[in-house]
C-alpha cells in the first residue's frame, strides 16, 4: 500500500515538474530554420533562387532546397550546413554562382539621377537618398550583395572589393619561417 | 597525506611571505642583452625635417582631425581630438606647419599605410598656451575630463588610453596601485633609464595617480637585474610609508600586468575578470610621468623615450618627438650597421618587424632593435611537433599551447577558443622553449585574428539580417497603411455623392419638405422610388373610385392622395413606410365617406347647386356617359 501511495506521489511531484518545465522552457517556432539562417551570410542576395537568406533556410529546413546554394556563404558555409543537417558535404553548385572577394557597392555621384531604385532594391536599407537627389551607400550596412546593379538605369553602381586596412588586416597563416625565431623566440 | 600537503604547502607559502614574492608557474629566462643601452645617459637630438603623426597610435577609436593643410600649429596644441570613449588626442610636438593629411606607411605588422599628419617643423619650440591644473583642489572627475585631452597613453607598449583606467567610475574600488616596471624583455631599457634619472619626477606622477583611484598603497614592482634603477626609486621614496620598492626575480615575463599582479600581491585574476575587479590597477612607469607632467607642467603627451639598439653603432635611449622618422633617429644612434637586415618595434619576444625604415616612431614604440644576422640568425626550418609539453611548462597563463597549436593549425578554430586561446598573452614562451621551432605564436596569431574576422562578420550579418527583417516588415506595414487609405479615400468619396445628391434634392422645386438625412445616397434613392410607386398606385385606386365619385371630389382626391407623395422620411424605413400605410388607410378613409355621402345625397353631386348651365349641360353629358358606361358593365357582367 505505501508504495502505491509513494509511486503516486512521485507521479504527482514529477507530472508537475515536468508541466512546468514544458511551461518554463517553450520552444517558439522552428529552432531548425533560425539554425539554418544563423550560418547564411545574411547578404540576402538571393543567389539561391529564394528572395532571401530566411527563406532559403525554410526551404533547406523543408528538404526543398540543397544546402550548396549560396555563393556568398562560401565553402565554410557549406560545411556548416552539412554538419547541421547531417548531410554529406558536397561543392557549391556552379549555377548559382561562384563566391567572390567581400565588396561593398559604390554609387558614382556624378552620374545618379536620383531615381531611387536602387533604394528600393536594397534588401538591407543601406542607400540613403531621394527622389531626385544623390544617392550613397551605408558602406558599414551594404552586403555586398549586387542587388542595386541591375535596377540602375545609369549604371552608376560598381562593386568595390573591400580593401585591406590596419583595421581588418589579418595574420597570416605562418608558411614562412619567422626570422627572429632561433635567437631570442618568436618576433 | 592530505595533511603532509598542506604541512609542504604552508611552509612552501611562508617562505614566499618572507620574501614578498610570489612567483607564477611558467616563463623564460631570455639572455637579457640590457647592457649596451644603459651606457649613456638619455639623450636628445634635433628637431627632424618632418614628423609624421598617424591617428592610429593607441588601442581604441581613431581621433577626429582638428587642423587642415597648411595650417601653423604651436608646441602642444591639439591636432587631432579623442573620439568616443576609447581614443587619445594627438598633440603637435613641436611648432610649424601641417603640409600634408594623407595615408603613410605606419609602425603595424601589416605594413600598410594608414592616415598620418605631416607636420613640417620650424625649429622655433613655440609652445602653445599650456594650462597647469592644481590637482589637489581640483574634483577629480575635471582631473579625468582633462586627461582626455592629455592624448597620454599607456606607454608600456599596450597604448590604452589611460583617462580610461583612473576613470572614478565608482563601479571598482582600488584598492592598490601596481607601477610596472619590471621591464623584462631583452634589449629594452628606456624604463630603467627613465627610473635612473627622473625618480622624483616618477614618484610625483605616483602619488598624483594614486590621488585619483584613491588607492591605499602602492607598490613598483622592478626587476632584479636593474640595480641602479631600483636604488634610486628607493631613494625617491623612501619618505612615503604607502610607497614601496618590490624587487622581483628576473624571468621572461614578469612584466605582464597580471603576472606583475601575481608575483607583487599573491592574487590571481580569474582569466575573464580584469585587474580592476579585484582592486587593482597597473600603470607603467613612462605613463606616470606623462600624467606628471601634463598635469603640473601642462605638457601633453608628445614624445617618449625609445631605447635604439642591436646593430646600431651608438646603442643608446633617446627622448624623442612622437612622428620622429626611424631613420633620423637610427642616424642619432650613430647608424646600422652595414649588415643589418631589418628593423623591430618591440622587443624580441614580442615585437615585430617594421615594414620599413621610413616608418614614424609613435606612442608604442618602446624600443627599436636593429636586426643583424649576428644578433638575430636565420632560425632553422620548423620540425613536427612532438607533443613534449614544454611549451605548457612555459606557458605562463596556464595554457596548453601544443593543443592550441593543433587547433590553430588545422583550423578548428571553435576548439582554439575553447581553450582559452584569447587567454594567450602572445608573449613567446612556448616558441622559444618548442625544441621543434615552431613559430606557435604565428598559429595564435593567425588563429586570433580569424576568429576576430569571424564574429565581426558574424556581427555583421546578425545586422543584415536585423535590417532586412525590419525592411519587409515595414514593406507590409507600407502595405497595409496604403490600403487603409484607399479605403479612405473611396468611403471619403461616396459621401461626397451623397451630399451632392442631397444638394441637388433640395434645389429641385419638389413638394418635398423634408430634407434628405445625410444616411446615403442609396436611402434617398429607394424612398423617391417607394415614393413615386405609391403615388402610381393612389392614382390607380382614386381613378377606380372616381368612376362614382363626382369629378370634383375625385379632384379633390388626387389633391390630396398627391400631398403625401412628398420624399418621406428617408432616415427611418419602418416609418416611412408607417406614414405611407396611414395616409393610404385616410384616403381609403376618405374615398369612403365620400361614397357614403354621395350616395346618400342621390347620387347627385353635392356641389351642384348654383352651377351655369353650361357647366350643368356638361355634368348632364358626363352623368350620361357614366349610365351608359354602367348599363355596358351591367350587360357585361350579365
Amino acid at each position: 500500500m505505501t508504495a502505491i501511495y509513494i509511486m503516486l506521489g512521485l507521479a504527482l511531484v514529477l507530472g508537475v515538474l515536468l508541466g512546468f518545465a514544458a511551461l518554463l522552457f517553450k520552444v517558439e517556432g522552428d529552432p531548425l530554420i533560425a539554425r539554418i539562417d544563423a550560418i547564411l551570410p545574411q547578404t540576402q542576395c538571393g543567389q539561391c533562387g529564394y528572395p532571401g537568406c530566411k527563406p532559403y533556410a525554410t526551404a533547406i529546413a523543408n528538404g526543398e532546397a540543397d544546402i550548396n546554394q549560396c555563393p556568398p556563404g562560401g565553402d565554410a558555409g557549406v560545411r556548416a550546413l552539412a554538419e547541421l543537417m547531417g548531410v554529406e558535404y558536397k561543392p557549391l553548385n556552379a549555377e548559382h554562382g561562384a563566391p567572390k572577394p567581400k565588396s561593398v557597392a559604390l554609387i558614382d555621384e556624378n552620374t545618379c539621377i536620383g531615381c531611387t531604385l536602387c533604394i528600393q532594391a536594397c534588401p538591407v536599407d543601406a542607400i540613403l537618398g531621394a527622389a531626385k537627389h544623390m544617392h550613397t551607400i551605408i558602406a558599414s550596412e551594404c552586403t555586398g550583395c549586387e542587388l542595386c546593379l541591375v535596377p540602375c538605369p545609369v549604371d552608376c553602381i560598381t562593386m568595390q572589393p573591400i580593401a585591406e586596412t590596419p583595421d581588418n588586416w589579418k595574420w597570416k597563416y605562418p608558411v614562412i619561417p619567422i626570422k627572429a625565431l632561433s635567437s631570442g623566440g618568436v618576433i | 597525506m592530505h595533511s603532509i600537503i598542506q604541512f609542504v604547502s604552508r611552509l612552501i607559502s611562508s617562505k614566499r611571505i618572507k620574501s614578498g614574492i610570489y612567483p607564477f608557474q611558467g616563463g623564460v629566462h631570455p639572455d637579457g642583452r640590457k647592457e649596451a643601452s644603459t651606457a649613456s645617459p638619455i639623450s636628445r637630438f634635433p628637431i627632424p625635417d618632418k614628423l609624421v603623426l598617424p591617428l592610429r597610435q593607441h588601442v581604441g577609436y581613431i581621433p577626429k582631425i582638428r587642423v587642415q593643410v597648411g595650417d601653423y600649429v604651436l608646441k602642444g596644441q591639439m591636432l587631432a581630438e579623442a573620439e568616443g570613449n576609447v581614443s587619445a588626442a594627438i598633440h603637435a610636438p613641436t611648432s610649424g606647419t601641417i603640409s600634408q593629411i594623407s595615408e603613410e606607411v605606419i609602425p603595424h605588422p601589416s605594413g600598410l599605410p594608414d592616415m598620418c599628419m605631416t607636420l613640417i617643423p620650424d625649429g622655433k619650440e613655440a609652445w602653445t598656451t599650456l594650462t597647469p591644473i592644481d590637482w589637489r583642489n581640483q574634483p577629480k572627475h575635471q582631473l579625468v575630463s582633462s586627461l582626455r585631452a592629455s592624448g597620454i597613453v599607456g606607454l608600456g607598449g599596450a597604448t590604452f588610453p589611460t583617462h580610461i583606467k583612473v576613470r572614478a567610475d565608482g563601479k571598482s574600488h582600488i584598492h592598490t596601485l601596481v607601477i610596472n616596471a619590471a621591464e623584462c624583455e631583452p634589449y629594452i631599457t628606456c624604463d630603467d633609464m627613465l627610473m635612473r634619472e627622473r625618480a622624483d619626477e616618477i614618484v610625483k606622477g605616483i602619488e598624483i595617480v594614486q590621488f585619483l583611484l584613491g588607492a591605499e598603497r602602492c607598490v613598483i614592482g622592478i626587476e632584479d637585474n636593474k640595480p641602479e634603477a631600483i636604488a634610486s626609486m628607493q631613494a625617491a621614496c623612501h619618505a612615503m610609508e604607502y610607497l614601496s620598492v618590490k624587487v622581483v626575480p628576473t624571468l621572461y615575463p614578469s612584466g605582464d600586468a597580471r603576472r606583475l599582479i601575481h608575483l607583487l600581491l599573491d592574487t590571481e585574476i580569474p582569466h575573464n575578470k580584469r585587474a580592476t575587479d579585484v582592486g587593482v590597477q597597473v600603470f607603467n612607469v613612462a605613463t606616470v610621468l606623462a600624467i606628471y607632467r601634463y598635469l603640473v607642467f601642462g605638457e601633453p603627451a608628445i614624445n617618449r623615450i625609445v631605447t635604439v639598439t642591436g646593430g646600431v653603432n651608438h646603442p643608446k635611449n633617446f627622448e624623442v618627438l612622437f612622428g620622429t622618422p626611424l631613420r633620423t633617429l637610427i642616424d642619432a644612434a650613430g647608424g646600422a650597421k652595414e649588415n643589418a637586415s631589418h628593423f623591430i618595434m618591440g622587443g624580441p619576444m614580442m615585437g615585430f618587424d617594421l615594414p620599413s625604415i621610413d616608418v614614424p616612431i609613435t606612442k608604442a614604440a618602446n624600443c627599436i632593435i636593429v636586426a643583424t644576422p649576428e644578433l638575430f640568425p636565420e632560425p632553422p626550418s620548423a620540425l613536427p611537433c612532438i607533443r613534449c609539453t614544454r611549451c605548457a611548462d612555459a606557458c605562463p597563463v596556464y595554457l596548453q599551447p601544443q593543443e592550441l597549436y593543433w587547433f590553430s593549425k588545422s583550423d578548428n578554430f571553435e576548439k582554439a577558443r575553447d581553450y582559452n586561446l584569447f587567454d594567450c598573452i602572445e608573449c613567446g614562451c612556448c616558441s622559444y622553449v618548442c625544441p621543434s621551432n615552431i613559430p606557435l605564436v604565428q598559429y595564435y596569431r593567425y588563429a586570433k585574428s580569424e576568429i576576430i574576422a569571424t564574429d565581426r562578420a558574424k556581427e555583421a550579418a546578425n545586422l543584415a539580417r536585423e535590417r532586412n527583417e525590419f525592411r519587409l516588415s515595414r514593406i507590409e506595414r507600407e502595405k497595409l497603411e496604403r490600403a487603409q487609405k484607399h479605403a479612405e479615400r473611396a468611403a471619403a468619396g461616396k459621401a461626397e455623392a451623397a451630399k451632392a445628391e442631397a444638394v441637388k434634392a433640395e434645389q429641385i422645386p419638389d413638394n418635398s419638405t423634408q430634407k434628405a438625412s445625410s444616411t446615403g445616397a442609396d436611402d434617398v434613392k429607394k424612398a423617391a422610388i417607394a415614393a413615386a410607386i405609391e403615388r402610381a398606385k393612389a392614382l390607380k385606386t382614386a381613378a377606380a373610385q372616381s368612376e362614382h365619385a363626382p369629378v370634383n371630389a375625385s379632384k379633390e382626391k388626387l389633391e390630396q392622395v398627391a400631398a403625401p407623395a412628398v420624399p418621406p422620411k428617408a432616415s427611418d424605413d419602418e416609418k416611412v413606410k408607417q406614414d405611407k400605410q396611414a395616409l393610404i388607410a385616410a384616403a381609403i378613409e376618405r374615398a369612403k365617406a365620400q361614397k357614403l355621402a354621395a350616395n346618400q345625397a342621390g347620387n347627385s353631386p353635392m356641389n351642384t347647386d348654383n352651377v351655369s348651365p353650361a357647366v350643368q349641360a356638361e355634368i348632364n353629358e358626363i352623368d350620361a356617359m357614366r349610365a351608359k358606361a354602367k348599363e355596358l358593365i351591367d350587360q357585361e357582367k350579365a
